[in-house]
């Protein structure tokens, strides 16, 4: 069970969270001229690497604010929190 | 012969004897027994009989890896199988069976299963069985397989969760964990000591063994004086940590009230812990292993370990001659304890040339060390009789050595279970012949045997340089292990040396593995059922791969182990669910004037998250006539419901317009202020996902109406868009579903009631016309009006603040007497509405039906603008024209109404026919005097007027395809 | 060497100390060449390679693995077999399926213990009720067995139901010819046919990569060297996305953590498979006597296949609400399958861009039932090129033209 440090209340359990699967992905606009390649690849094609991901999370059963988590997918490590908007901290480290 | 009580026994209480029975005969013990211990000293030598072969079995372990004695513990409601006699605690008037055996342990019948072995070794069963069907033996194996009996009844008993948060947890209170615990907790850390024996100490319960010059009683009293006397350290006994999960998650389970008598037991049975640790300090100790050798199966036959533990905590012996077979010096520490209880050793059997100093030892205590040999078979019919044994290289009996016991110390599996489950690597170490942790992948460290230190001194200090925090090497082991007696490949002595004792599985059936390709340690696992039985393999899984290993010639290290998972040993599963059971289990919500409706006799059913009433039933009236009742009382005079579960969102900000334009499928920025509108919403797939009504309550103010389950899903999908997508729209979004409790009024004698009941608001049809949205007080309490209706006829949804609920539902049920008012519940309301042909999100939509397939289409064609699932809907699946789409069904035949679900089939289509669509809402309407229904149908806007035929279960009924619109078409009830 | 097995093989061999086995299939090194390539050791893998060999004569094949065949989802599963499909696509081809496990055992001479217990798909609301009528139907005019169950008639086919419970069951779904077989068997099975019939079956033998030249492959590069094959099939459930992703292949596939339990054995007490889809668990009992208890998707991304404590939690709670009297029963073990889990739960079975590169992938929570089936097509796919007519849905392109086949949330049976 994981330990998520939510950017606004601090380190909570795994179940106070929900995942909604990949960060920074981008709507496809305007919606009349987004082919049907782009739309299917924007709902449906993620990364799903074996390595760092980025992931949004929301903080469900407490602030319900989402921000980023980047997570090791095979050890669960979690790298890097930060919120909405941002980039992932150089700190950090940069993906593999 | 077989067991007895000898002298001592450190923690029993020879002053306290305890009565128990087992396989119906009584026997005594003293408090501190276990159950094990109390069956040992009473002579009690076959505790079981083997899963396959029936073959008698008696102790062979003394803690939680022993796989013999599994017992059936209690009757009736409180019965537990397959408990392990070894963690029973022994209590006043404890009763317990053994499993597997019938009619007796002594004599049990399906004991000719072991003439048949030659015939049904290992994975036997994939080889037979199936003609004609494997159907036709299953039964058979199904009734045979299995040990202990499911309970029958509801468990009498309550479990609970808790949770702790430490600094460091250390897992064991042996030598090792106790002084890891002492230093972390010196060096200020909050420390959590778990033991899932009943007595922290650990081994140091059962050794002869002094450290630093004192008894080893002596000096775990000291510390755990120490530790008592420091602040920030809790000791857990009855307590064992079972799983190690992610970021330094703990599972805990602490056996609350097990060891009580059942008539002194109070509250919770168990205790499940889950506890977040920054270090984890892992002193979980080594198992013994057993040596393989034929016969060694025997009731007699145990773990050298086991049998000092037996005689130093509880004073019992399993027999009175015995030979001991080791291969390390721990077996001479076995033998001398086991002396000095009172037990005679015939010899010590030692697998090594020059076992050194330790066999003087011996040699001085009158006991005869005969080195450089090894077991070769115990000879016994249903227990020890003799041992021959064999010079390490060889296959001839050298000796045959009367004995009533033989005790088998054949090195050490140190407990790496936690350490693996917490993602941390194994190493072979070829001097142990043993896995060891290897590195980290939490902040986890083992100490003493579990990091394969043997040495109580060397552990010791060890374990206190970790628990202050210090980083040190791997350690390397003290002193190799002798050498181990291996069976030649098909050597018939190997299909009768037990490995894994609870799965009768031998080195036969690893030989067999082998020879068939079973090579890998998972299938070798998985073929021969090694490790798989209830104790895990904790005695047989590193043996078993070392048979392998000799086999394929190949080290240990590339074999590698099966994977460690959790639990480390069986969890109640009553433990697991803990209070979420029964009501507790998603509890359902209850509406505001929950009280009224259940005294005026309505017929609660769980809705989603909610308890609402079904109908109301006068007396004995059945639901069908109950709603018909409910229908025309609101068709013709009015009715009142109470509508609370509704969705309330609260939408505010400037951006609040643009923000629900893009959310609904509908216009929103045209919408007038004190208006409301039907609003539908899509996921981003295109699917409709749910609707409701939505009214302006200013120019930046918005109450989003949503369906009953949907409420809270719909408000966190508005912040996951607005704070993911879209963070410069200015919004804010609250969910006030539970804020105001909603009475729908209903009929076209609605206002009349709502007026009588007093308000401050024009109620006039000008002034407050349908689909319109005032605020104002009702009866004295604020309130919020929607005019708008799923009913059909006149309808105000009036909402006041939740706890004026009940009171405003009182209220009008009072003023609404004279009128002929009547409470209605969810299924009237639903019938209404399939009259009216209203949509139900869910019911007559799925995950495959689009806007346009609900009649949407013209509106999306006319609005402007990007809207969540837009896109997806104009892919070309969305532009077929044969999609299913929501017309009205009319039964031809004159009889009653289809059912749902039902299948939609061309008047031409043969039977076994590909499905054109399906029935989605079907009632018998009371307002009309028939059947109607409602469906999802391919193509279906084009087929109006078509017979169709409506398939349920093999029977066809006639029907025909019209517009959804059965009760007052033009609306002019709505506008009343 | 004892080859055929068989009551009488056995007795013959118990006379010989079990001595003359055979191995039950052939311990491979790879060659240089081959006519095809199966990329995947599990049941799917090991079924394609089979059926390449029996139904299209292509016998001179490598099935590559990169640990131990049948280790993936194969060994992971609840062994649950059934076919109660709601769209007609998923019904034919998942039936097909069941068809063939149920001729299995004779075919493979291999006991793979399927067991036609019935799965019962309980009702716990008057909507879901209707919802089973409507699967029930669909079923039925698909040519699959199935009976709607009232209240009563569930309770006298599954004693022991809980008679306080918080759901209450309304009814119930039953597909008589669903059950469980013996999941570690279906794999060993298939090995053992795959190799009589000459496939190379060569374990601990990992892909780094895929040779491609000018659109067509090659070939691949493994941990035991080049292998080359213009035509290669792959199904590696769990890792598609990543093994695919060498190939220059993207798929609309993520991977997560599918939870599971069994409990310690007990004499029979639970004959048929059960869901219960408002608990979220289902449960049958195995031949050994152990509740095997499936639970859900840990929803977040995972390749550890590690258990879950919070679904530990629900399962339990889940199984106690159906059954009280298993409270005091105990889980045994836990474990994590990595399943592909594609948006409409339906598999992928399809060429891809790459001229001689075919994948069957995204088998979500129900790989395992699909196993005959999913390697009789994809052999086919591979053989001729073309789709099997079973499996011409479950295309790529479906995610492109929005032509779902989304059982999940068509029929509310979950996977």
């Amino acid at each position: 069970m994981f330990l998520i440090d939510c950017p606004y209340c601090g380190p909570r359990a795994e179940t106070e969270f929900r995942c909604g699967g990949e960060a920074h992905i981008e709507r496809p606009s305007p919606h009349g001229e987004v082919t049907d390649e782009a739309w299917s690849n924007y709902l449906f094609y993620r990364q799903n690497p074996k390595a760092e991901h980025r992931e949004r999370w929301v903080h469900t059963a407490g602030c319900r604010r989402w921000f980023n988590v980047a997570r090791d997918t095979v050890t669960h490590r979690i790298i890097a929190v930060y919120a909405m908007g941002e980039t992932m901290p150089a700190a950090a480290g940069e993906p593999r | 012969m077989s067991g007895w009580r000898g002298k001592g026994g450190a923690t029993i209480d020879r002053q306290r004897p305890i009565a128990f029975t087992w396989a119906g005969r009584s026997y005594a013990g003293f408090a501190g027994d276990t159950l094990a211990s109390a069956l040992l000293a009473n002579g009690v030598s076959i505790v079981g009989r083997s899963f396959k072969y029936h073959r008698p079995r008696g102790l062979i372990a003394a803690g939680l890896e022993e796989p013999n004695g599994i017992v059936q513990l209690e009757t009736g409601a409180a019965t537990i199988p397959n408990v392990k006699a070894t963690q029973i605690e022994l209590y006043e008037g404890l009763a317990a069976r053994p499993v597997n055996a019938w009619p007796s342990p002594q004599f049990d019948l399906l004991a000719i299963n072991s003439l048949a072995k030659p015939f049904i070794p290992a994975a036997f069963y994939y080889k037979t069985f199936f003609w004609p069907s494997w159907m036709a033996f299953e039964p058979t194996i199904r009734k045979a397989a299995g040990l202990g009996v499911a309970p029958q009844d509801h468990d009498p008993d309550s479990y609970e969760h808790s949770f702790a948060h430490v600094d460091t947890l250390v897992i064991g209170s042996g030598a090792a964990g106790l002084a890891a615990a002492e230093a972390a907790a010196e060096s200020g850390a909050a420390v959590l000591l778990v033991e899932v024996d009943p007595m922290l100490g650990g081994g140091l319960l059962a050794t002869r063994e002094e450290v630093g010059g004192q008894s080893a009683a002596a000096w775990r009293a000291a510390v755990l004086a120490r530790l008592a006397a420091m602040g920030n350290v809790r000791t857990m006994p009855r307590t064992m940590a079972f799983g190690f999960y992610d970021h330094g998650m703990v599972a805990l389970c602490e056996r609350v009230t097990d060891h009580l008598p059942l008539e002194r037991r109070i509250g919770p049975r168990q205790r499940l812990w889950k506890v977040r640790c920054r270090r984890a300090i892992l002193a979980t100790g080594a198992f013994e292993r057993p040596i393989a050798f034929s016969g060694n199966d025997l009731p007699g036959v145990m773990l050298a370990s086991a049998a000092q533990t037996y005689a130093l905590r509880y004073g019992a012996l399993p027999g009175r001659r015995l030979v001991v077979a080791t291969n390390n010096d721990s077996g001479y520490e076995s033998a001398f304890a086991v002396q000095d209880t009172g037990a005679a050793i015939v010899a010590i059997v030692d697998s090594r040339t020059n076992p050194g100093s330790i066999a003087d030892l011996a040699r001085s205590r009158s006991i005869q060390v005969i080195a450089g040999s090894a077991p070769l078979a115990a000879t016994g019919g249903r227990s020890v009789k003799a041992l021959s044994i064999t010079r390490m290289s060889g296959h001839a009996t050298q000796e045959r050595l009367r004995c009533d016991g033989i005790l088998t110390a054949g090195g050490w599996n140190p407990a790496v279970h936690l350490h693996s489950q917490s993602g941390g690597s194994l190493a072979f170490d070829q001097a142990l012949q043993a896995f060891l942790p290897a590195g980290a992948a939490q902040n986890t460290a083992s100490v003493g045997a579990a990091a394969g230190i043997f040495d109580l001194a060397r552990a010791i200090a060890m374990a206190r340089a970790i628990g202050r925090g210090e980083q040190l090497p791997v350690a390397v082991p003290a002193r190799a292990i002798g050498p181990t007696r291996e069976f030649a490949d098909g050597d018939i002595a190997a299909q009768t040396a037990w490995l894994d004792f609870q799965n009768d599985v031998t080195v036969a059936d690893v030989q067999l593995a082998a020879r068939e390709n079973f090579r890998s340690v998972e299938h070798l696992k998985r073929y021969t059922t090694l490790g798989m039985a209830s104790d895990q393999g904790k005695t047989s899984n590193v043996a078993g791969i070392r048979v392998l290993s000799h086999l394929l010639g190949k080290p240990a290290q590339e074999i590698g182990t099966t994977k460690f998972r959790p639990p480390f040993d069986p969890v109640t599963i009553g433990a697991f669910a803990g209070r979420a059971v029964g009501e507790n289990l998603f509890p359902l919500a209850h509406i505001a004037a929950h009280a009224d409706h259940v005294a005026a006799g309505a017929r609660m059913e769980g809705y989603g998250a909610w308890l609402r009433p079904a109908y109301y039933a006068k007396g004995n009236e059945a639901e069908e006539a109950a709603v018909a009742r409910e229908v025309l009382a609101v068709r013709n005079a009015v009715g009142l419901f109470e509508a609370s579960p509704l969705g309330k969102i609260e939408v505010k900000g400037l951006d609040a317009a643009e923000f629900l334009q893009r959310m609904y499928v509908n216009d929103v920025r045209n919408l007038k202020i004190g208006r409301c509108r039907y609003g539908l919403m899509l996921n981003e797939h295109g699917v409709v996902y749910d609707d409701g009504v939505f009214a302006r309550i200013a120019e930046n103010h918005f109450l989003v109406g949503t369906t009953s389950g949907h409420a809270s899903a719909i408000a966190d999908q508005f912040n996951e868009w607005l704070q993911c997508e879209w963070p410069h729209l200015r919004v804010m979004v609250e969910n006030v579903t539970t804020a105001w409790a909603v009475m729908n009024l209903a009929g076209p004698k609605a206002r009349e009631v709502l007026a009588t009941l007093g308000t401050d608001i024009d109620l006039s049809p000008s002034a407050f016309p349908h689909m319109a949205y005032r605020e104002g007080h009702v009866a004295g309490v604020r309130t919020r009006i929607e005019r708008v209706s799923f009913s059909g006829e006149l309808s105000y949804e009036i909402a006041v603040p939740w706890g004026y609920g009940a009171a405003l539902w009182r209220a009008l049920l009072r003023e609404g007497r004279k009128f002929g008012i009547t409470p209605f519940g969810i299924e009237a309301l639903m019938t209404m509405r399939v009259e009216k042909g209203f949509l139900h999100v869910g019911s007559d939509t799925d995950g495959t039906t689009y806007p346009q397939d609900v009649g949407f289409g013209p509106a999306i064609g006319k609005k402007i603008g990007d809207f969540v699932g837009r896109r997806s809907t104009t892919r070309p699946e969305g532009r077929r024209d044969d999609r299913r789409q929501l017309v009205g069904l009319e039964v031809t035949d004159g009889g009653g109404p289809v059912a749902v679900g039902a299948h939609v089939l061309w008047v031409n289509d043969i039977e076994a026919s590909r499905t054109r669509g399906w029935v989605t809402s079907s009632v018998m309407s009371p307002t009309l005097k028939r059947p109607v229904a409602m469906g999802l149908v391919a193509g279906g806007f084009d087929r109006m007027g078509e017979a169709v035929r409506v398939w349920h279960l093999g029977k066809v009924r006639p029907a025909r395809i019209v517009e959804p619109r059965f009760y007052d078409p033009e609306g002019a009830k709505l506008d009343g | 060497m004892t080859r055929h097995y068989s009551a009488l093989s056995l007795i013959r061999e118990g006379l010989n100390g079990q001595r003359g086995w055979e191995p039950a299939w052939r311990d491979a090194r790879p060659q240089a060449h081959y006519d095809a390539i199966v990329v995947g050791g599990g049941g799917h893998g090991l079924a394609t390679a089979y059926y390449l060999a029996k139904n299209h004569g292509i016998t001179n094949v490598a099935l590559l693995e990169r640990g131990w065949i049948g280790g993936g989802n194969t060994g992971r599963n609840t062994t649950v077999i059934r076919s109660n499909y709601f769209f007609p696509e998923t019904a034919a081809f998942f039936d097909f399926a069941l068809k063939l496990y149920e001729g299995l055992s004779q075919d493979l001479n291999y006991n793979i213990m399927f067991s036609q217990r019935g799965m019962w798909f309980l009702g716990h609301d008057r909507h879901a009720m209707e919802m089973l009528s409507r699967s029930v139907n669909a079923m039925l005019l698909n040519g699959v067995d199935a009976e709607l169950h009232d209240s009563d008639s569930v309770r006298r086919h599954i004693p022991g139901l809980n008679d306080r419970p918080r759901f209450p069951v309304l009814g119930a779904l039953n597909q008589p010819r669903g059950g469980t077989a013996r999941h570690d068997a279906v794999a060993w099975g298939y090995a053992r046919g795959a190799s009589r019939l000459g496939v190379d079956i060569i374990q601990n033998c990992e892909v780094h990569d895929f040779i491609i030249e000018a659109g067509q492959m090659r070939g691949v590069e493994t941990s035991l060297g080049t292998i080359r094959s213009d035509l290669v099939g792959m199904a590696v459930a769990g890792h598609s996305t990543v093994l695919a992703a060498k190939a220059g292949i993207r798929l609309p596939i993520s991977s997560y953590a599918l939870q599971a339990f069994v409990s310690e054995p007990v004499k029979p007490c639970l004959d048929t498979v059960i869901l219960s889809p408002a608990t979220g668990t289902y449960l049958s009992q195995s031949d050994k006597g152990e509740l095997v208890i499936g639970a859900g998707l840990d929803m977040f991304l995972s390749y550890a296949q590690r258990g879950s404590l919070p679904w530990m939690e629900r399962a339990a709670a889940g199984v106690v609400e159906l059954f009280p009297a298993f409270s005091r029963m105990r889980f045994l073990r836990q474990w994590a399958g990595l399943v592909d889990i594609t948006h409409d739960s339906t598999p992928i079975i399809d060429k891809t861009k790459v001229s001689g590169f075919y994948i069957s992938a995204g088998w979500g929570t129900g790989g395992f039932k699909a196993i005959p089936a999913g390697g009789w097509c994809l052999a086919h796919l591979m053989a001729t090129g073309t789709s099997h007519p079973l499996a011409t849905g479950f295309c790529l392109d479906r995610f492109r033209s929005g032509a779902l086949i989304d059982e999940a949330s068509a029929s509310g049976i979950s996977h």
